[in-house]
């Protein structure tokens, strides 16, 4: 379903190439967990994807394919139509993605009013249920509550929500727990794996943290330096690793018995 | 790390309306503190210049004795603290007390001018605030563009320019050559409203350019400043065109420093309108405020400080209220 093909990368302030030449596919109802170190063009892959590149500051080749459309070369106004239809984005930190001054319903109902030509009614059922598939308490108080009134992990909730409420087909996480205290990251975990089966979303999931990627991903690519070192299914990646940039990274996961030091699974 | 849930509540214990209550309630209190101390000093400045309105009034003629004599009757005998608060204590009860120089009591003497100048300032005001905000968030494209630096160079320019200079232009060319006003003959507010509201249209035009100069910049580089921001970021991943990010979310949260800034802005149309005023001939404030000073006309000068000071407080009060309404983070307490 999306196809990267030889993605380059440069922005004009630095030397290195943020990313320099990669290639991956997702298929629909895939997760892919993209990992590596800050630096190693992770976000500016997302980025490309969610045509969040600031062109004028960049120079790129390759191409993108969303169902075999080019995103990366696509005129602005076609990308329009793909940004929040097609391709869901959250983001890091929930608190600073959100628009203080707009109520959190209308943010999460957004994509409706740009992308469809629903009345305020619908789009406010559709923001509640959507709300509700996140399992947000008391949706209709959070509907009329202001960014600031809420702790960060509904406000995580609230952002994933305002992603899938127009039901895309692809939701780009980059690094969505990161923010967020240890209990709070396993339940939106748990969320998007959920969201995953009900409703055969792909997603294109950011982090640093291989337990995570593990927990949820179906498929992983490892990166470094603007290149994928290492890509597969979940399970071969991490139980048999071949790049040693990855066994480095997996070695660096606690093992188990230390966190059960810790009581916890 | 193991510390457990942090989930913050953000919705104060005390209640909403206590809030209020003790936000409004300082702000009164300072509002007047403000207004003693401004009316204090202006007592004291007048204490250490000289000049004695006795003398202002009887002439250089006057003989000693007709001096001492009209002193007295006045008041100015007493000692400096002794007839501060006999001021404090008239103004309290609305006796302002009587001009020295024109022999009328200062309310009556004021109210038709302060109208004048309040006109002035509301229409120089409202030229500012309906120019500069649409031009400020319509700049931001311009200084990104091509076309920046003539943008620039054109804003620095009349950001330079003294007001009283392109009043004297302005009278001359609308006044003297294409005849759209009189200067110097102001109509009448109430005879003559229409002829009154354009003489006023010009001198506001100068009061404003300046400041509307100065607001546009403030306004872009706030726009430009909150472009940086992450919501945008997610405004434009939902798939908003640039108008749907400018208008549907920058330029609301561009404009709570324009609202502060603009209540600085309407503190110091009063200051420039004493300039303009003389230049264009309108019997406002300003001139009553400098011809009072001159003939150390206490009363009239203490109660025009005291509007000012006023005004000053009061502007910044309805950009405090504008700006709860604004954003939700405000409203609060009132701290922070």
């Amino acid at each position: 379903m999306l196809e990267i093909k030889d993605l380059h990368v440069k922005f004009h302030t630095r030397n290195r190439e943020a990313v320099a030449g990669v290639s991956l596919t997702i298929h629909d109802g895939e997760i892919l967990g993209l990992v590596g170190e800050s630096g190693s063009g992770k976000t500016v892959t997302a980025m490309s994807v969610a045509g969040l590149l600031p062109r004028k500051q960049c120079s790129y080749s390759g191409e993108v394919l969303l169902d075999g459309q080019d995103l990366l070369h696509a005129d602005r106004s076609i990308l329009r139509k793909i940004q929040g239809r097609q391709i869901g984005v959250v983001f890091q930190q929930p608190m600073n993605a959100m628009d203080p001054l707009k109520r959190v319903g209308e943010q999460v109902g957004e994509v409706l009013k740009i992308h469809t030509d629903m009345d305020s009614d619908a789009r406010k059922k559709a923001v509640l249920e959507a709300m509700e598939a996140v399992e947000l308490p008391d949706p209709e108080a959070v509907f009329r509550k202001y960014p600031h009134e809420l702790s960060g992990g509904m406000l995580q909730r609230a952002m994933i929500a305002a992603a899938i409420v127009i039901r895309p087909r692809l939701l780009l996480l980059d690094e969505p727990t990161t923010a967020l205290d240890v209990t709070i990251q396993a339940q939106i975990l748990e969320l998007l794996k959920w969201l995953n089966a009900e409703s055969g979303i792909s997603m294109m999931f950011i982090s640093h943290n291989l337990n995570v990627v593990r927990k949820l991903c179906t498929h992983v690519a490892v990166m470094q330096r603007g290149l994928v070192v290492e890509e597969g299914d979940t399970d071969d990646v991490f139980f048999h690793p071949q790049h040693s940039y990855t066994k480095h990274l997996i070695e660096a996961i606690p093992s188990r018995k230390h966190t059960a030091a810790f009581g916890k699974s | 790390m193991l510390r457990g849930s942090s989930r913050q509540y953000a919705a104060d214990v005390v209640p909403e309306a206590y809030c209020y209550m003790r936000s409004t309630v300082r702000r009164v209190l300072m509002l007047l503190a403000t207004m003693i101390i401004v009316s204090f000093l202006t007592y004291a400045a007048f204490e250490l210049i000289s000049g004695d309105p006795a003398e202002a009034m009887l002439g250089t003629q006057a003989t000693p004795a007709r001096i001492a004599a009209l002193r007295r009757e006045l008041g100015l005998d007493a000692p400096f603290p002794v007839r501060y608060i006999r001021w404090l204590l008239g103004f309290f009860s609305g006796d302002l007390g009587v001009s020295y120089s024109y022999k009328q009591p200062v309310g009556e003497l004021i109210a038709p001018k302060l109208e004048v100048t309040l006109c002035l300032c509301l229409l120089s005001f409202v030229i500012i605030t309906l120019i500069s905000i649409p031009l400020g968030v319509l700049s931001y494209q311009q200084v990104v563009g091509r076309f920046g630096w003539i943008h620039t160079t054109l804003n620095q320019l009349l950001m330079a320019v003294p007001a009283f200079f392109t009043g004297i232009l302005i009278s001359w060319g609308f006044g003297i050559v294409l005849r759209a006003f009189t200067p110097g003959d102001f109509p009448d507010l109430h005879m003559d409203p229409a002829g009154a509201f354009r003489h006023l249209l010009f001198a506001a035009v100068c009061i404003a350019i300046p400041r509307t100069a100065m607001t546009v910049r403030m306004m872009r580089s706030t726009v430009i400043s909150e472009m940086e921001k992450d919501y945008v970021q997610t405004a434009i991943s939902r798939g908003n065109d640039r108008q749907g990010v400018l208008l549907g979310h920058v330029l609301k949260n561009s404009l709570v420093p324009a609202v502060t800034f603009l209540a600085q802005t309407m503190a110091e149309i009063v200051a420039g309108g004493i300039v303009v005023e003389q230049v264009f001939g309108i019997p406002g404030l300003g001139r009553l405020l400098v011809a009072s000073i001159s003939n150390r006309d206490y009363p009239v000068v203490q109660a025009i400080v005291v509007i000012l000071a006023f005004w000053v407080v009061l502007a910044g009060l309805a950009a405090d209220l504008i700006n709860q309404c604004i954003d939700p983070r405000l409203r609060l307490g009132g701290g922070s």
